[in-house]
């Protein structure tokens, strides 16, 4: 059981949670994950750690309510208990100097990527942030954000914020200005991470992806991650999350991301109407 | 054989009553129902209690066989049921999932003419006994002799090392990377051959004996080797399996509709997707199901399928049902339930629909050539014979390999190529100080009785180290089958 020492709504559907997790506190690095459960009837659900603080032995978790057991757990309040997390499972991320790099964080991917940046500017390495979501009111970490980037660029899809477009856009201003980058990691929704790929891939520049297809056990048991990358079948759970965005099989990842689609949507308007009727 | 002229028993081998076919095939409940206690005693009245113990020598954890069966010839239920725990700690299970017919009751003096003592049937009939009465015992145990054992993995090795250790006084924490301790008992073996509550009861005998059982604890991760010595244990065992799935690698293989045997069994068993939407985590909903793999695993995963529903399960295997690595018994229940066989065929690419479903499977024919080194004869594709079969899931159960989270983060550990760890031979010991390990991760995928006897060894072991830790084993490399299918 773990303890939530802080529950807060970062927009409508995104909450950010500090739980205690002591000993993955100490142990996790950057780009790994935690896969929790919250309780006997509950699934596994991975999520990545987006901070922690090993002095206060506690990891930062940050929920998008998508589907059943989302819906749950933001309903969890400071003081409530998570019956079982699990971590750090994954890789964590290849940090080193590049010089520039550029992390693209795109709606829930926001936070996907800010533990990357802290890391990548701890390396030494000049940030650009381009955070994207589809309007004012969905964005979150624009503080946080800013505190550990040299420079920050914000879109929204509705232009109620920042520059009006898709992440991929200033990305391609840079290309056009000539500037030199290393790296750049990009992590959001598959088609935004598979429109990066595209836009990166003609300038043959360092793209890592953080994939997050459906997963069981987490520690390669059960191969229901499975992705293929540079025409090979790689684990996402042990021989990722963080792929070469180049090499990876975007097409084929998306189409196995639906395979329980309708099942879950059910399942969460179930919830929801279940849940609305004893409230009111 | 030195016993005198063997007499015909009385009375024929004892059947246990089984639910009914066509009713279990809509059930996950178990299939087998068990002794009633006068089956058992007359069962135990067959034996011939010889002097020389065959039955013994076919145990991997070496249990007083003639002793117990004695015992219920007597009507002593429980007073059988301790003696079996003297050298085995999960009686229930073993009685339920050991191969017997390849160990103990295969080297029965009666085997050959009159149908060997049914041992597996009476070892499960004495632990469901004692348990179903309340009045399962706790083992005596030592005074504490003040050494810590950290054990990695919860399944049948890393239980039974688990056990010994606790009984000899030693301080004991399993860590064990799921939610639940069991390891495969938990999410491989379905609850129809292997009731959950079981296994739950026989891990919670451990907790009582004072082992810890730490979950959520992926080591290698969390912790690596080095911080567990650092952390005050005086010896490790590395007992983490084969969880390595293998795939086929043919074309179409990452379709949706298409699991490995661990995916699929683990949505069943240990998250229970049966009962989705009660339960969180689902399985597909589908109509025909096609299963690779002629092993015990390949049998769980067609019947759990026929029980989820299908209108059709089928097993392809590649050989005849004579080379099938699967238990006789497991394979006669898929038969009378339904699942439908089809022999020598492999699959050689999947077909799928324009979102990327499975739809059909493509398959060649196989004849049998010369015998391979595994001693069965080697399948070879039959030219111009491809077939299609329609089917929207299929499960791939053709083994698995050594689980790679500790010695991807332990280089210095020694492996050979496929991962497994080696060791200096049965006493478990590694190239690393005072790190031991056992079962499948050492010798790769076999049986739960298996894994536990190399518990039971490297339990020895490590005792041993704990009071005289000199070390100069160097690890041999071990021979390893190179094909289980």
């Amino acid at each position: 059981m773990h303890r939530i020492v802080k529950a807060e709504f970062l927009n409508d559907t995104v909450k950010r949670f500090e739980v205690e997790v002591p000993d993955i506190a100490r142990s996790r690095k950057a780009g790994q994950f935690v896969i929790i459960r919250l309780g006997e009837n509950g699934e596994r659900v991975p999520l990545t750690i987006a901070d922690s603080s090993s002095g206060a032995g506690t990891i930062t978790l940050i929920v998008q309510e998508v589907g059943k057991t989302t819906f749950f757990m933001n309903k969890l309040e400071e003081n409530d208990f998570i019956p079982d997390i699990v971590g750090p499972l994954g890789k964590p991320t290849h940090i080193e100097n590049f010089g520039t790099a550029v992390c693209v964080g795109g709606g829930i991917g926001t936070a996907v990527v800010m533990p990357i940046a802290k890391a990548l500017k701890e390396a030494g390495n000049k940030v650009i942030s381009i955070i994207g979501f589809k309007s004012k009111d969905l964005l979150i970490l624009e503080n946080e954000i800013n505190e550990i980037s040299d420079e920050v660029i914000i879109t929204t899809d509705d232009g109620s914020y920042g520059k009006k477009g898709f992440v991929t856009q200033p990305l391609q201003d840079m290309f056009g200005n000539c500037m030199k980058i290393g790296v750049v990691y990009a992590i959001g929704p598959m088609v935004m991470m598979h429109n990066v790929v595209m836009v990166t891939k003609p300038h043959n520049l360092l793209t890592y992806v953080s994939l997050n297809p459906i997963m069981v056990d987490g520690t390669g048991m059960c191969g229901g991650c499975r992705v293929t990358v540079d025409n090979q079948m790689k684990f996402a759970c042990v021989d990722g999350p963080e792929f070469d965005g180049h090499k990876v099989d975007f097409e084929e990842l998306i189409a196995r991301l639906d395979t329980y689609k309708s099942m879950e949507k059910d399942s969460y308007s179930r919830i929801k109407e279940e849940y609305c009727k004893c409230e009111s | 054989m030195a016993e005198k002229k063997k007499k015909a028993p009385k009375v024929p081998r004892q059947k246990m009553s089984e639910q009914d076919p066509l009713i279990r095939a809509n059930n996950f409940d178990e299939v087998p129902l068990g002794y009633t206690p006068d089956q058992a005693m007359l069962e135990a009245n067959r034996c011939l209690f010889c002097k020389k113990q065959p039955c013994v020598k076919g145990c991997p954890v070496d249990i007083d066989i003639p002793g117990f069966v004695k015992l219920i010839a007597q009507g002593q239920f429980l007073g059988a049921a301790q003696k079996v725990k003297e050298k085995n700690i999960l009686p229930a299970i073993c009685g339920r999932v050991c191969p017997q017919e390849e160990q103990c009751e295969k080297y029965c003096s009666l085997s050959k003419k009159f149908g060997s003592v049914a041992i597996g049937r009476l070892e499960r009939f004495v632990a469901d006994y004692e348990r179903e009465l309340g009045e399962v015992q706790v083992p005596e145990i030592a005074p504490p002799t003040g050494k810590k054992v950290a054990i990695i993995g919860s399944g049948p090795t890393g239980l039974t090392t688990a056990f010994d250790l606790a009984k000899l006084g030693h301080k004991v924490t399993v860590y064990e990377a799921l939610h639940e301790p069991g390891g495969v008992l938990i999410y491989g073996i379905p609850e129809f051959r292997l009731p959950k509550d079981i296994v739950r009861a026989e891990v919670d005998i451990l907790k009582k004996m004072g082992v810890e059982i730490k979950v959520n604890y992926v080591i290698g991760k969390i912790f690596t080797i080095d911080d567990l010595f650092n952390k005050g244990y005086d010896a490790v065992y590395i007992g983490t399996g084969a969880g390595l799935p293998y795939f086929m690698n043919i074309p179409g293989e990452n379709l949706i509709g298409i699991y490995s045997a661990n995916e699929f069994l683990t949505r069943v068993n240990l998250m229970r997707a049966f009962d989705f939407p009660a339960f969180d985590t689902p399985v597909l909903d589908f109509r025909k199901a096609v299963v690779f793999g002629g092993g015990n695993v390949a049998m769980d995963s067609v019947r759990t399928a026929l029980r989820l529903g299908a209108d059709t399960a089928t097993n392809m295997y590649r050989r005849t049902r004579k080379e099938m690595p699967a238990r006789i018994e497991e394979i006669e229940h898929a038969e009378e339930e339904g699942v439908l066989f089809e022999y020598l065929v492999a699959p050689t690419r999947f077909i799928g629909d324009d979102k990327g479903k499975l739809k059909a499977v493509e398959c060649l024919r196989m004849e049998l050539g010369e015998p391979d080194s595994s001693g069965r004869r080697r399948p070879v594709p039959v030219k111009g014979s491809e077939f299609e079969t329609e089917c929207d899931i299929a499960i791939v159960a053709i083994g698995n390999g050594a689980n790679p989270l500790i010695q991807a983060e332990t280089p210095q550990l020694a492996t050979n190529k496929w991962g497994n760890i080696l060791t200096g031979g049965p006493d478990g010991r590694t190239n690393m100080k005072g790190v031991f390990a056992g079962g499948d991760i050492v010798i790769g995928a076999a049986t739960v009785i298996l894994a536990m006897g190399a518990g039971r060894e490297a339990a020895k072991s490590i005792h041993e180290y704990l009071f005289d830790v000199t070390w100069e084993k160097e690890p041999e490399n071990l021979d390893l089958a190179e094909d289980t299918v």
